[in-house]
């Protein structure tokens, strides 16, 4: 495809295949994953079992961000026209590179030496923070997961979460490295060490960075929702602010955000509404408010703009990043965020990831997942995430060496296999007697395998079985060979016989 | 009632007893059961792997056989496995003009076996006796697409000897997935694992599900571990008379 140069920073999903063992090696990690999203799905249940039309209210967040969708050219000019006149200044990022560039600029332009961050995972997609150090710019991130996962120097591995995968022993070493003294033991305390330090940037910050829940286009404002007061800091205190968001974040109207406020707490914590809601809708306008002087927008698009052209693709931007179906899925459970290797993981970066990076730099990512459909039966907004998945490993079967979309060379071997493997498999499965005939073959080489297990080095996808499981016993001969079989499709006559 | 069985291409192979177990409880329900030999896969794993040149043929040629039979006097289709009833659904999308529309009848006409029993039928009672304490699993096609999970509950709480209980994790995926098992084989005997921790301690006989593709992957797992819990089909159990003496047929 010859798109601009969408990308995600720090992408490296096509080393899936290497990361999972990786990942699942790590007992302390699943334990960790296994408890936390336990928490959440569990306080997400007795969230949502408080709100006696849920279904509507399901329906109605699906139906305005499909809206937004339908005329998304529209009501992203809108916004522009209507955030200006409230005097905040919209910039049109078409890629990655563009966006970076915007906020360079203004941190070159204001003199910015430090900046306050609040959690953005759109941030995370651009790679901001290594941009800005490049330009001598000191990012600090301002939300307490995200600030641990700055100081380790890693990458979220929660869309939600950032540290999900780190336990408060770690956390409280991490702390005691970075900060050069005994660290306390329990949450509060670490906590509270944490405030105080992110205190003084936030006094000292010339540029503060957010991204953004929603935009409104009716009013020109944009919505942040948190819950550790980080988020209302970062946009008051520092002379200037820039939100970067992915075009899919507007609405049309304003009274669209409370149905939208009230389903992303609930999927996404488990809270009725989280803490804080902060809507912005301008600078300060005299030189005795409160608030920054500047406030800058980047509409990002980075690939999403083709995701339009289909009515299943296009649903995956209606997502609104609450992370409900990273707690349900059982895959995101064993593996958690970093082995997917991408900024978006889970079901969600499994389906976002490829679309908007590109089949050829995410082809694993959709098979990481066993079609459950868990993440559907939560998604506030509907998105069919098991149809994405089906839609993009046929994208991704149907691709070979000399297509440009391409795959990476781990998908290009399985392909190959596969096709190999379902060729026969077609061939067989068109005939009863050669059906048959693979049924006897399979059920032999089952037996044979059940006598001598190390045969199972020797038949593909029994190898993969025979990793931790035993095969059933195969019976001497099939049910339709059988008497009951015979019983029943020879009494009706020639036509349903063999 | 006459109604054509579909046997999904595991159970015909590798869970013959479930395949036997349907029929029995079919016709003890009073219906006239139609197999077609013909048959041999819903086209399923090609096409969840993303192969429609493999899926399209054997999932054409499984529609055609159907709604053939559907047109020769079969007022439904019963089909032992949500997963493979789900299939019929989607060959709705996958194939094109004539046999599209068959998909479609063949789908309106296709019951999961519990949910044939229940919403068709109306039998909640089909006169079984299984001795034993089990839990049932969610097949996740028949859950979320299908919507099944009152109709196998009320099917077991009327068979004579049977205790049911509840498992906490009853709707999460057992780690079967088609190819998913083989492919990423880890993920899937780890998601497994999640599901047997709970079963096993709920001091359990039994995990009954209405997949064979559940069955293999729990039971497998389970043998590996060497657990003392036993997968069971529900066709089993409901074909099963035997109170007394603590096991099925």
């Amino acid at each position: 495809m010859s798109e601009p140069a969408a990308s995600i920073h720090h992408l490296h999903a096509d080393r899936f295949a290497e990361l999972v063992p990786r990942a699942l090696a790590n007992v302390e990690l699943r334990g960790a994953l296994a408890n936390a999203t336990d928490t959440i799905r569990n306080r997400r249940a007795t969230a949502l079992a408080g709100v006696d039309d849920l279904q509507a209210l399901r329906g109605r967040a699906k139906a305005i961000k499909s809206e937004a969708l339908e005329h998304l050219d529209e009501h992203l000019e809108r916004f522009e026209k209507t955030a200006e006149a409230n005097g905040i200044k919209v910039h049109w990022a078409s890629d990655a590179e563009a966006a970076r560039a915007v906020v360079l600029d203004i941190a070159a332009r204001t003199g910015a030496r430090i900046a306050v961050k609040a959690k953005s995972m759109v941030s995370e997609e651009i790679g901001l923070n290594d941009a800005l150090i490049d330009a001598g710019v000191v990012p600090v991130e301002t939300d307490l997961g995200e600030w641990i996962v700055q100081l380790a120097e890693e990458t979220p591995s929660h869309i939600l979460v950032p540290a999900i995968h780190k336990r408060r022993r770690e956390i409280r070493d991490l702390f005691a490295r970075v900060l050069g003294r005994p660290m306390p033991d329990d949450a509060p305390g670490l906590t509270a060490i944490a405030r105080n330090e992110l205190r003084t940037h936030f006094a000292t910050a010339d540029l503060g960075i957010s991204g953004a829940n929603f935009l409104v286009a009716e009013t020109g404002s944009f919505l942040l929702i948190e819950n550790e007061g980080n988020i209302r800091l970062t946009t008051s205190l520092p002379k200037v602010h820039v939100a970067i968001a992915g075009i899919e974040k507007i609405v049309p109207r304003l009274e669209d955000l409370a149905p939208l406020v009230r389903i992303i707490a609930r999927n996404g914590t488990g809270q009725p509404i989280s803490c804080y809601q902060t809507l912005v809708s301008g600078p300060k306008t005299s030189p005795d408010d409160d608030g920054p002087e500047e406030i800058h927008v980047v509409l990002l698009d980075n690939g999403r703009s083709r995701l339009l052209a289909d009515e299943l693709t296009a649903e995956t931007l209606r997502c609104i990043r609450c992370s409900a179906c990273l707690n349900v899925c059982p895959v995101y459970r064993q593996i958690g965020g970093h082995a997917y290797g991408s900024v978006y993981p889970g079901p969600i970066g499994a389906i976002l990831t490829p679309q908007i990076a590109g089949l050829h730099a995410a082809s694993q990512l959709p098979d990481a997942s066993s079609l459950c459909g868990a993440c559907r039966e939560v998604c506030p907004v509907d998105i069919d995430i098991p149809g994405v998945l089906l839609h993009l490993r046929h994208q991704a079967a149907a691709s070979d060496e000399d297509d440009a979309a391409g795959v990476d060379p781990v998908t290009e071997t399985k392909n190959r296999a596969a096709r190999r493997g379902f060729g026969l498999w077609r061939w067989a499965m068109a005939s009863p007697a050669r059906y048959a005939m693979l049924g006897r073959i399979g059920r032999i080489s089952v037996r044979a395998i059940r006598r001598v297990p190390r045969l199972s080095r020797f038949i593909g996808p029994l190898r993969g079985w025979c990793d931790g499981r035993e095969l059933p016993p195969a019976p001497d001969r099939s049910f339709r060979d059988g008497s009951t079989a015979r019983r029943i499709s020879a009494r009706n006559g020639g036509r349903r016989g063999e | 009632m006459q109604v054509a069985l579909f046997i999904t291409c595991l159970m015909d192979q590798f869970r013959t007893s479930a395949a036997e177990a349907t029929v029995e409880v079919l016709e003890r329900c009073g219906c006239d059961v139609v197999f077609d030999p013909r048959q041999t896969c819903c086209g399923q794993p090609a096409f969840n792997a993303g192969q429609h040149d493999a899926a399209i043929p054997v999932c054409r040629s499984a529609i055609r056989i159907l709604d053939e039979q559907l047109q020769d006097g079969c007022e439904a289709i019963v089909v032992p496995s949500g997963s493979c009833a789900a299939m019929f659904r989607h060959a709705i999308g996958l194939l094109d003009g004539a046999d599209a529309e068959a998909a479609s009848r063949v789908a309106k006409a296709s019951y999961e076996l519990s949910a044939f029993l229940v919403n068709r039928l109306d039998r909640i009672d089909v006169d079984a006796g299984w001795t034993g304490r089990v839990a049932w699993h969610d097949a996740c096609h028949g859950l979320r697409e299908l919507g099944i999970a009152s109709e196998p509950r009320r099917l077991l709480q009327a068979v004579r000897g049977l205790e049911l209980v509840e498992s906490a994790t009853c709707d999460r995926c057992c780690g079967f997935g088609g190819t998913f098992s083989v492919n990423l084989p880890g993920i899937s005997v780890g998601m497994a694992d999640d599901k047997i921790d709970e079963l096993e301690s709920l001091g359990i006989d039994a995990v009954v599900s209405g997949d064979t593709s559940c069955l293999m992957q729990l039971e497998g797992r389970l043998a590996a571990r060497g657990s003392t819990v036993r997968g069971v089909h529900l066709a089993e159990i409901l074909a099963s008379r035997d109170h007394a003496s603590g096991s099925e047929s």
